[in-house]
């Protein structure tokens, strides 16, 4: 019998709506979160709704593309080619490269589409690292799958380091980080690329418990002055506990960790707020840490609690008014319920501290839908 | 002896048995089955000859299993993969073959064997909605509880063996010539147990059942999920109950994963009895081979219909 197929002969095709509803103390509610992630506004949200194809494009290659439909706190919709990439299918001596436009393997939630986040919102450390919008730009990634007998895969990822989406690197948004003025900083070699190195290892501690942990790094040049340079190193774990006779992979517990430090190199810069102003030259250490648990309690339906701290080692000379820099502490518990695998209710409160502005309350409810092709879940 | 003597005489010892071992036994074809049911069906045609691996683990649902990275590794260095093919395995197998990087196994390659082809499928949807629940686009994909069925895999399987390994063909066709007279021995006493109970109705969890109701003549009434994946809800607990009492359905199977609780509950109501059967090997105490999981199967059903009837 012909295989038939539901989405397409030769692609798979999906769409993810997103749809919530916020509610924040914060009269800034903006500031909570950068980007066009909840909260972004009191009242409805449409945060994202993505358009993702995927397929299988000869014996040698796949390719993704991902096109994101955001509308902005004024309801203006912006469309945005998320991602794009091809990835090899098979490379002999384990390898596999992937090139294009993708969000970059470092830790363990940069990767992840906002449908496969535990939480509402992303955690102040990635956020605070990588901007709204994740680590992702043009380039190309080598992955190493190593011939021992436990998971261990190593990536290297090679990527243009300039754009909102390398935001601790040449980006226009820079400014949020030093306080000063981004130079024109332009390519003049293999220098002013961003390097994004990965190792990830895993193991089975039993036949219910994987453990999966990875460290990573992020080098490159900054525009805050013609040699100034960005380093970012984190460390993740991820383990998963899931019953052996669990039924729509339920029930399950699960917890999640990442920490995060930048050493961001500011040169000598005129500062942003006051040109005449001359800033000196800097070594600004940041560090951000979240944990979290999830439990899937029965057949869809899961609970989480999760922690989230940053600290910034802030410019000198802070001439400007940036919240997303101060030292930050928010607590987060949320409850999810799919009715199927094909939607979800989500409803977060978190609790968030931040030096210098004070206390505040959010509540976040989400509702998700997904049409078309359902793709496969990673680990 | 001193530590090191110990060492280079063990040394020298372990250089003589590699010596003396000729000629040296081919090394198995490393087989990955999704699931243990065809890892079943592999072990017993492959023999000596394979080294079997299943991803699944027999008492978990195989719709929902963890696309864990030690698959990946699993996947990495498999000579054949064996996976259904019905869309069962299409929320996990995707992103670890791709993961996986192995073109031995890639669709379409010989050592790729997809057991669904050849397979006449039931519940095939004529129109695809998902408000019909989840359902499988190709059609069920429960299909191994129908010996005839299992006979057309099983044949597949050692056409495939032989392709990728043809020095141990000879051993192939051997364990296939007998796995295919007992199947029919088996089959022959299966039907002859159930033969009293032709008609009977059954009700069951998910549309998992479907195959061996109709290979037997049973009939499945309902199922306690309303809907493919649905969870069971109140309404329909309730309609499901009405059913089964007008029409004195007397047997609800559960499987390993499956909410034995609900099925209890709607037990009580109806007088009915809650059989564990499972359509995995090894789930289920003494179904380590398909003989013995069939065994079970139709053993524990006309126990039970026997005493309700």
């Amino acid at each position: 019998m012909a295989p038939m197929r539901a989405s397409g002969a030769y692609m798979n095709v999906s769409f993810v709506g997103l749809t919530g509803f916020d509610w924040s103390t914060s009269k800034d509610v903006g500031a909570l979160q950068v980007g066009d992630h909840e909260p972004h506004v009191r009242g409805f949200a449409i945060p994202n709704a993505e358009l993702a194809l995927d397929g299988t494009v000869d014996p040698y290659l796949k390719a993704f593309a991902n096109v994101v439909y955001k509308l902005d706190s004024n309801g203006e919709t912006g469309v945005e080619l998320e991602e794009m990439f091809f990835l090899t299918t098979s490379l002999p001596g384990n390898l596999q490269v992937k090139g294009g436009q993708f969000f970059t393997e470092f830790g363990r939630q940069n990767v992840q589409h906002p449908h496969s986040w535990a939480f509402a919102d992303q955690p102040l450390a990635l956020n605070r690292m990588f901007g709204p919008e994740g680590l992702r730009s043009q380039g190309l990634r080598i992955s190493w799958l190593l011939p021992t007998s436990f998971y261990t895969e190593a990536t290297m990822a090679v990527l243009n380091s300039a754009g909102t989406t390398t935001y601790s690197f040449r980006s226009e948004e820079s400014s949020a980080i030093h306080g000063g003025l981004p130079i024109e900083r332009a390519v003049g070699g293999a220098g002013d690329m961003l390097y994004v190195p990965r190792v990830a290892t895993s193991v089975d501690l039993t036949s219910t418990q994987t453990l999966l942990m990875g460290v990573s790094g992020a080098f490159g040049p900054n525009n805050s002055g013609s040699s100034a340079r960005t380093q970012i190193f984190g460390t993740d774990l991820y383990w998963k506990w899931k019953s052996p006779t669990a039924h729509q992979g339920f029930p399950f517990v699960a917890f999640q960790s990442e920490a995060l430090v930048r050493r961001y190199d500011a040169a000598a810069r005129d500062g942003e707020a006051n040109p005449s102003l001359t800033l000196p030259s800097e070594s600004l250490r940041d560090r951000g840490v979240y944990a979290q648990l999830l439990w899937g309690i029965k057949p869809m339906l899961v609970a989480g609690v999760r922690a989230d701290y940053a600290n910034g080692d802030h410019a000198r000379y802070p001439v400007l008014d940036a919240p997303e820099g101060v030292n930050r502490s928010r607590y987060s518990t949320n409850l999810t319920w799919f009715p199927s695998e094909y939607s979800k209710f989500r409803f977060q409160y978190n609790y968030d501290h931040r030096t210098g502005i004070g206390n505040d309350h959010s509540l976040l409810l989400q509702f998700e839908f997904l049409l078309g092709a359902h793709a496969a879940h990673k680990f | 002896m001193t530590p090191l003597t110990h060492l280079v005489v063990a040394f020298g010892a372990l250089l003589t048995t590699a010596g003396a071992e000729t000629p040296r036994a081919a090394k198995p074809l490393i087989v990955v089955a999704t699931t243990p049911d065809l890892a079943a069906l592999a072990k017993a045609i492959g023999g000596n000859a394979v080294d079997v691996k299943a991803l699944a683990k027999p008492t978990e649902d195989p719709h929902f299993v963890d696309a864990k990275p030690s698959h990946i590794v699993t996947l990495n260095r498999a000579d054949v993969l064996i996976d259904g093919g019905a869309e069962l395995e299409l929320g996990w197998l995707p992103s670890l073959l791709e993961s996986a990087r192995n073109s031995k196994i890639a669709a379409g390659a010989p050592g790729r064997i997809s057991v669904s082809q050849g397979i006449h499928l039931l519940d095939v949807p004529t129109s695809f909605d998902r408000a019909k629940g989840d359902v499988h686009a190709m059609g069920n994909p429960h299909f191994m509880l129908d010996p005839l069925n299992v006979r057309v895999i099983v044949t597949q399987i050692a056409d495939r063996l032989t392709k990728v390994d043809p020095a141990s063909a000879a051993l192939y066709h051997a364990n296939l010539k007998w796995f295919l007279g007992t199947l029919d021995q088996k089959l022959l006493a299966w039907q002859k147990e159930l033969e009293p109970f032709r008609g009977a109705k059954i009700v069951t969890y998910h549309k998992d059942f479907v195959y061996l109701a109709e290979r037997f003549k049973l009939e499945v009434v309902e199922t306690l999920e309303p809907k493919p994946g649905i969870s069971p809800s109140p309404a329909h607990l309730a309609q499901v109950i009405s059913r089964m009492r007008s029409e004195k359905v007397r047997v609800i199977l559960v499987q390993p994963f499956q909410s034995r609780k609900t099925a209890e509950t709607v037990a009580r109501q109806t007088d009915a009895v809650v059989l564990d059967v499972a359509q995995q090997p090894g789930a289920l105490k003494n179904t380590a081979t398909y003989f013995d999981l069939m065994d079970s199967i139709v053993h524990t059903l006309a126990t039970a219909l026997q005493e309700k009837r």
